[in-house]
């Protein structure tokens, strides 16, 4: 019996504002599913709705045949880790983790707990109180209560958002590991790009309440459907351009004089005005003048205007002919002596590694701004 | 400046606090000094000489402990009404929404600001024009006390509840707990210190209040009513017995809490 | 009792649900001080119009004499006035005292601080009469503070402090410094530390800081307990009554006095004047002191 999420034109009403806007949305059973998205975009309202603690004003949630749309949050077989774990401040650990079970009137508790304990790793802190534990410890328990109910699904609100850099990065490898051991469907809410697209088999890309582009994490980031996804997913390259016409199974691209041919299936549109994009780390940047391989696509007579070393990488910017900044990413493998500011250097890349979106898109979209 | 002046300069707030915190204590010191007072003279309230007497035998005076036992019990009675009439309007006005809520909240201010000889005033006029003049007593001053407890209850109780985390209860229900479950194992425990210092609040107000009770009291006689009318006599100094008892009492109860907590705290790694 | 918004198949009756929870629960305390305080006001206001000639055993007629106001302030002026200026005296005092002691209490305690906390509300279980009385003892013409005064020179050798306007004061002082510390201290306890050490470091000298940074964001508590202090204070009887001499006679002494003697009218004309003036102080203070969350 499979018990796949489905939820089907979930829409979310709050007084002034629409949170989220008929939502369509189906998460296979046993699927680490992310849910990403700036703050304000409808994740954290999507994951209240599944786990009952938010009405929907329209649409249904079924999991698996049976519709849990009106149940009671008490009621559905899903349990959510909060946000700031919401540990119960006068109950000890073991209260805390064994309380569902409580509830359900299960019996041996005290092994179930203990099991639970060792699995995050805090079998010896039974008797503490939350607020003794660090923050790291308090996330472990927040899972284990949580896990220790054997949900259907289990919902992630943000749950490394407090924890300092190194931790979060364990923790997520942690999670992983758990989530394929157990093998509950994990939905996790977060707007740490870089985290989902670790962690997650397949991300939801939301933006104002809708689903920009669904698909696993490569296929996210490769083919980008929207501005907003191709810009909130690591950086890319968005050039205005215009559609001439169609070769082998290419589109041929004007690109501000010079021609950039693109593969069909990575267009979104076929004719008319367009963005042109590259990601930054698929651009070789040449000497100008020098020869291109054959079929490689060029943008000629750019100029470095800033040089950032980064340790694993340097960022290069170079200013085309019509003004604008386009970022390359080089990985200093040491092949070659890095470039410097004023270097009059032409880009070059794989066809394949290029994608077209609407014209009619904002370019600076899911751009993350100091002035926001 | 010297170092003394320095060190001086630094503490002097603190020092002038202890000041006021003395100021706050002169009285309490002299009442429990006069209760082991042995009065010479009737006329005078001055410390004479030095007696057991007056905590041996407290009931002495004719009328002071039936004075302490109907202040009691009206106490005890006015804080468990007010408490819990208190705590569901707490709850309304903290977890519920609906409007009119900036309106409820003056509503509830308005007992706490008034003047006691303006409250303990209208409701004497209440009971006179409603026909229940001549029949002033226990009732009327429990309806009395009930009425201005009724606000500094709501008030303690919502301030513990606006601090607690909406959504400790909101996992408890993702955890399988129905509501009724939710409030007895998360959200009571949690709220209870404000409940329980909403009592002490309402049983000290109600024991202590003199000028609402005397306006409304008839024949009955509270303790702080007693006092009043010996103060026109003689002061027995089993009043400064009393007086002490209940000071000794609160004492206890309030530093006895914050041991408690001490010793919870001290158990804590961090 | 729940603290969001249950989920149901018809969202609207939820609502409309929840909003009855919210009056079922306000009902019965709300119905309490609508009969017991709002009714008992308008009574109140009622029996100021009453005829100044009945009695309670023959009975009060509403004949709307409004010139009972008329006839109480003409008598009563004085007690009035001097009962908003001692209310006035007062609130200054337990400001300039409880204002070092929540501050000393809020920063300069450290792990005293519930222990001085306690202390400031122990007092406050003792009857307050009883400590009234002690004052008296304490001000006596043959206690030590009135010798001590003597011999630094600040009374005079036949001066006394019983009976006179500084002892009615010190009492009122007395007895509402609580109601001035604890909303101070409420106040003062929330400001963050930071903001005061931001304060130092943009070269603001302790005075100053405290001028620009503490005292503004104390106001809130600051308002509170003033407002908690003059109006109680402006009501009282019992200082002045035990302390002072018919000198120092407030008008809560003659309303209780007048309702003692069944003049029902003119008592309940000077009970709904006092109140007036003080809720027009209050709007007057509050809106020029800005602060809108009181409770």
């Amino acid at each position: 019996m499979t018990s796949d999420l489905v939820l089907t034109g979930i829409s979310k009403q709050f007084s002034g504002h629409r949170a989220v806007h008929e939502l369509d949305l189906t998460v296979p059973q046993g699927e680490f599913f992310a849910l990403l998205g700036p703050s304000g975009c409808g994740k954290t309202t999507t994951l209240r709705m599944v786990a009952g603690l938010e009405e929907p004003t329209a649409g249904t949630i079924r999991l698996g045949e049976q519709d849990i749309t009106g149940l009671r949050p008490y009621k559905r077989p899903v349990n959510t880790v909060f946000q700031n774990y919401a540990l119960f401040p006068h109950l000890d650990i073991f209260e805390n983790v064994a309380f569902g079970l409580r509830r359900r009137g299960i019996k041996e508790v005290k092994q179930k707990v203990g099991e639970m304990l060792d699995l995050v790793e805090l079998g010896a802190y039974g008797k503490r109180k939350p607020g003794q534990l660090s923050g790291g410890q308090q996330q472990r328990v927040a899972l284990a209560r949580a896990l220790i109910n054997r949900p259907q699904v289990l919902l992630l609100d943000e749950p490394l958002g407090a924890l300092d850099l190194k931790l979060r990065r364990q923790m997520q490898i942690e999670l992983k590991r758990i989530q394929t051991e157990v093998g509950i469907t994990f939905v996790h809410v977060t707007h740490d790009q870089e985290e989902a697209m670790t962690m997650a088999d397949t991300i939801a890309v939301m933006n104002a309440g809708v689903i920009e582009q669904l698909g696993s994490p490569a296929e996210l980031y490769d083919l980008p459907a929207t501005t907003f996804v191709a810009n909130f997913l690591g950086q890319s390259n968005l050039v205005r351009a215009t559609i001439l016409g169609q070769a082998d199974g290419s589109l041929v691209v004007d690109v501000h004089g010079g021609k950039v041919t693109v593969p069909v299936p990575r267009c979104r549109v076929t004719e008319g005005d367009v963005w042109m994009g590259i990601r930054p780390e698929k651009v070789f940047l040449a000497p100008a003048g020098s020869e291109e391989d054959a079929g490689s696509n060029v943008l000629r007579s750019a100029v470095v205007t800033d040089v950032s070393y980064i340790g694993v990488s340097t960022q290069y910017l170079a200013k085309l002919p019509w003004g604008q900044e386009l970022t390359m990413f080089e990985q200093n493998t040491g092949a070659r002596a890095a470039l410097k500011v004023g270097d009059a250097v032409d880009l070059h890349w794989q066809p394949s590694h290029t994608f077209v979106l609407d014209a009619a898109q904002d370019a600076h979209a899911g751009v993350e701004d100091i002035a926001e | 400046m010297t170092r003394v002046g320095r060190w001086i300069g630094r503490h002097l707030i603190l020092f002038i606090g202890l000041l006021v915190l003395l100021y706050l204590f002169a009285p309490i010191f002299v009442v429990m000094l006069m209760s082991f007072n042995a009065p010479t003279s009737k006329l005078t309230y001055t410390f004479d000489g030095f007696t057991w007497q007056n905590w041996l035998h407290p009931c002495r005076p004719s009328g002071l402990c039936e004075a302490v036992s109907v202040s009691l019990r009206i106490g005890l009675a006015a804080t468990v009404i007010a408490t819990a009439l208190g705590t569901l309007m707490a709850f309304a006005m903290v977890r519920q929404r609906f409007r009119g809520r900036s309106a409820t909240n003056l509503f509830i201010f308005l007992p706490m600001a008034s003047p006691e000889i303006v409250l303990g005033s209208s409701l004497l006029a209440l009971f006179v024009s409603s026909g229940f003049g001549g029949r002033l007593g226990f009732w009327t001053i429990l309806i009395a006390h009930v009425m201005f407890c009724l606000s500094f209850v709501v008030v303690t109780v919502k301030a513990r509840l606006t601090g607690m985390d909406s959504r400790l209860e909101q996992a408890a229900m993702d955890l399988y707990a129905n509501e009724w479950q939710t409030f007895w194992r998360i959200t009571f425990p949690l709220v209870f210190p404000g409940i329980l210092a909403a009592a002490l609040l309402s049983f000290s107000l109600s024991f202590d209040d003199f000028i609402i009770t005397n306006l409304n009291a008839g024949t009955t006689v509270t303790f702080p009513m007693f006092v009043w009318g010996s103060a026109q006599r003689d002061i027995p100094p089993q009043i400064n017995v009393v007086g002490t008892a209940m000071f000794l009492l609160a004492l206890v109860f309030v530093l006895g809490g914050e041991l408690a907590r001490r010793r919870r705290r001290s158990t804590r790694a961090r | 009792m729940s603290a969001i918004v249950p989920v149901s198949a018809a969202g609207k009756t939820e609502r409309s649900g929840r909003r009855l929870t919210a009056y079922l629960l306000l009902l019965p305390g709300g119905l309490w001080l609508l009969l017991f305080f709002v009714v008992p006001i308008v009574t109140l206001l009622a029996a100021s119009l009453y005829d100044p000639d009945g009695s309670i055993e023959a009975g009060f007629s509403m004949t709307w004499s409004w010139h009972n106001y008329v006839d109480a302030l003409a008598d009563y002026a004085r007690p009035f006035g001097r009962s908003l200026w001692y209310a006035l005296l007062t609130t200054a005092f337990c400001l300039l005292l409880g204002y070092p002691l929540a501050y000393a209490i809020a920063f300069k305690a450290g792990r005293w601080r519930n222990v001085m906390l306690a202390l400031v509300i122990a007092p406050f279980f003792t009857s307050f009469l009883i400590r009234t009385l002690s004052w008296k003892l304490l001000l006596s013409d043959n206690g030590f503070v009135v010798d001590a005064l003597k011999a630094v020179h600040i009374l005079g050798s036949d001066g006394r402090l019983l009976a006179t306007t500084a002892a009615v004061v010190t009492g009122l002082t007395y007895n509402f410094l609580p109601f001035m510390v604890l909303p101070l201290y409420a106040s003062l306890e929330k400001i963050d530390h930071r903001l005061i050490e931001a304060g130092g470091d943009l070269f603001a000298g302790p005075f100053t800081t405290f001028r620009t940074v503490t005292l503004p964001l104390s106001m809130p508590g600051v308002v509170a307990g003033t407002l908690l202090t003059f109006i109680p204070a402006a009501g009282d009887y019992i200082n002045a009554q035990l302390l002072g001499t018919p000198k120092q006679r407030m008008i809560g002494n003659d309303i209780q006095r007048l309702f003692a003697a069944g003049a029902y009218p003119t008592a309940a004309a000077l009970s709904v004047t006092l109140m007036a003036a003080i809720v027009v102080l209050v709007l007057f203070y509050v809106r020029r002191a800005g602060t809108e969350e009181l409770v």
